[in-house]
């Protein structure tokens, strides 16, 4: 009986394994699907590597170009800031705050995640963008500079949780071993903490950049939303996101604008995916 | 004149007293063993000794420890200095999950030599020691938490003795290691005996029999006897320890 239910359990956990395998190719069909029917019309260079997004014009043009670089630059922006300060917050946290501001601090943490998305994009519209724009004396605050800070605060909580919680996992043991050969304390973070929770910081910094990929809209209203190809990080820019999610009410279904948003959520799908086989690559990396 | 010197040494975790009044003289190049029942405050007195104990909260301690003529719980004590002349091998082997060179180069490399040549020397040396280099002189670069539990406490003991410490403390090396294992483990403490002062801490007391020269019975915090092993083993001066090392309770 009792193997029976064993066995039950098992069938069902490798059927919902299964159903998210079976999830992800569908939805990737459904975007060729609609994706690919660009193609009939719109040649696939002109697409991958035409410089000019203007739907409008006559006759559109549905380059990619500028979009791509507009979520790589957000993205570039965003990580840089966030990564580096997200790793300092959880060594601070993790190792070196006395007990009761840490847990303080962790509480300050998982209050920042809880703020929805639109929240920070709204203080960053007010607040943030006029100050770059002053800061640089720029004609307008609404810059992938801005957008990336925004991206910044969305995906430090994610990252600082989860490596803090992968730094205080560090066994008690790696510290004294290290204590015990008159390491000082930095020397111990930087030569075997750190080491000996890389795969944790690895996770924790690879979902925070999910994070940023995935909330790229969610500063569509900071980033100045123009979809021109962006000499610098003080210029407006738009995603990707923020592209379908604008222009998609206002196609007519069917149409070459319509397929070519979706042919744009599939470089978006694939471009994810590969940064998910990437730091699955980097979390298995194999141990002689 | 003694490697170390116990005097008068009280500790206090919080309220708790888990040392009460200790005083020994522990030989230079001798193996000292502690022994006495779970909880006895063995392990905190071996940690005392290169005071480990500050990494715990709420620790209080008094009297004082004489290491070479120092007193190391004066203010001034140079911790790094300390720890690198009395080093510590741990109960459970704790390699860095790093390769089995770094693990080894790791104490020269926190204390400043950078040089290839004089780190693959000292990590040479300090694997010949333990007799793990003919075994990996190829394979420097394995992970060390792959190797088999005695290796790895071999390498823990070659991380150790690569920054040439002149104390070696030992928390029951052997209680995560299989008897052959043991074995082995207690052939090279005999070894490195001639050129290291070895305090070990054991639940085993054929092994204090075994490889102490001296012994140290402690029970609630006191040590009660301390003498040369034979003695406190064939004609021990407290009835308590004769009550223990012959097994009526512990
Ligand atoms: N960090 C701590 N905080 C509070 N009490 C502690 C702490 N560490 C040890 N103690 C207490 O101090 C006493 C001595 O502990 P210690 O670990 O030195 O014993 P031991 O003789 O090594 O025992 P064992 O043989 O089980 O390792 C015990 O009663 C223990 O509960
Ligand atoms: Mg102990």
């Amino acid at each position: 009986m009792r193997k029976f239910r064993e066995s039950l359990i098992e069938k069902f956990i490798l059927l919902n394994g299964l159903a998210s395998i079976l999830f992800v190719i569908l939805i990737f069909f459904f975007l060729a699907k609609d994706g690919v029917a660009l193609f009939k019309t719109v040649r696939l260079s002109d697409f991958l590597f035409g410089i000019f997004w203007d739907p409008l014009a006559e006759p559109p043009q549905f380059g990619i170009v500028p979009l791509f670089l507009g979520s790589l630059m957000v993205t570039f922006g965003a990580t840089a800031i966030s990564v580096p300060l997200g790793i300092a917050c959880a060594i601070f946290i993790g190792e070196i705050a006395p007990r009761w501001m840490r847990e303080f601090l962790k509480a300050g943490v998982e209050l920042l995640a809880a703020i929805p998305s639109i929240v920070i994009g709204f203080i960053g519209m007010t607040m943030m963008a006029p100050f770059v724009k002053k800061m640089f004396s720029l004609p307008t605050g609404l810059t992938a500079l801005s957008g990336a800070i925004a991206l910044a605060f969305m995906a430090i909580p994610t990252i600082v949780s989860i490596m803090e919680d992968a730094i205080s996992a560090v066994p008690r043991s790696y510290r004294e071993g290290s204590f015990a050969l008159g390491a000082t304390h930095w020397q111990t973070i930087y030569r075997v903490i750190i080491p000996a929770a890389s795969s944790g910081i690895v996770a924790s910094v690879m979902l925070g950049i999910g994070r940023v990929i995935g909330e790229t809209m969610a500063v569509m209203m900071i980033t100045g939303n123009a979809a021109v190809i962006p000499r610098t990080i003080l210029e407006p820019v738009r995603t990707m996101t923020a592209t379908i999610a604008a222009e998609m009410g206002e196609t007519v279904r069917g149409s070459d604008h319509y397929f070519a948003l979706f042919a744009v959520g599939m470089v978006l799908f694939l471009i994810t995916f590969a940064i998910n086989l990437i730091a699955d690559a980097a979390l298995h990396r194999e141990r002689k | 004149m003694s490697m170390i010197e116990v005097k008068d040494l009280n500790l206090y975790y919080g309220d708790f007293q888990a040392l009460i009044d200790v005083n020994v003289n522990i030989d230079r190049r001798k193996i000292t063993a502690l022994i006495g029942p779970s909880g006895c405050g063995k392990s905190t007195l071996l940690r005392t000794l290169n005071r480990m104990n500050d990494l715990i909260d709420g620790v209080r301690i008094t009297g004082s420890v004489i290491i070479d003529g120092e007193d190391i719980y004066r203010e001034k004590t140079d911790l790094i200095r300390l720890r690198k002349k009395v080093g510590m091998v741990f109960q459970r082997p704790n390699p860095f999950p790093l390769s089995i060179y770094d693990n080894i180069a790791y104490g020269s490399r926190i204390h400043g030599i950078r040089q290839r040549g004089e780190l693959d020397r000292i990590v040479e040396t300090a694997l010949s020691r333990v007799h793990l280099w003919e075994d990996f002189k190829d394979r420097l670069d394995r992970f060390a938490l792959n190797l088999s539990l005695e290796q790895q406490q071999r390498l823990c003991i070659a991380r150790l003795i690569a920054v040439t410490p002149e104390v070696v403390l030992m928390d029951e090396p052997c209680s995560a290691l299989d008897p052959v294992a043991t074995a082995n483990i207690e052939e090279l403490m005999y070894e490195l005996k001639k050129d290291y002062t070895i305090v070990i801490v054991t639940h085993n007391m054929q092994q204090a029999a075994r490889v102490s020269d001296r012994t140290g019975f402690m029970l609630l915090g006191r040590l009660i006897e301390y003498g040369d092993t034979g003695s406190v083993f064939t004609s021990p001066r407290d009835k308590k320890t004769e009550e223990y090392i012959t097994g009526r309770y512990g």
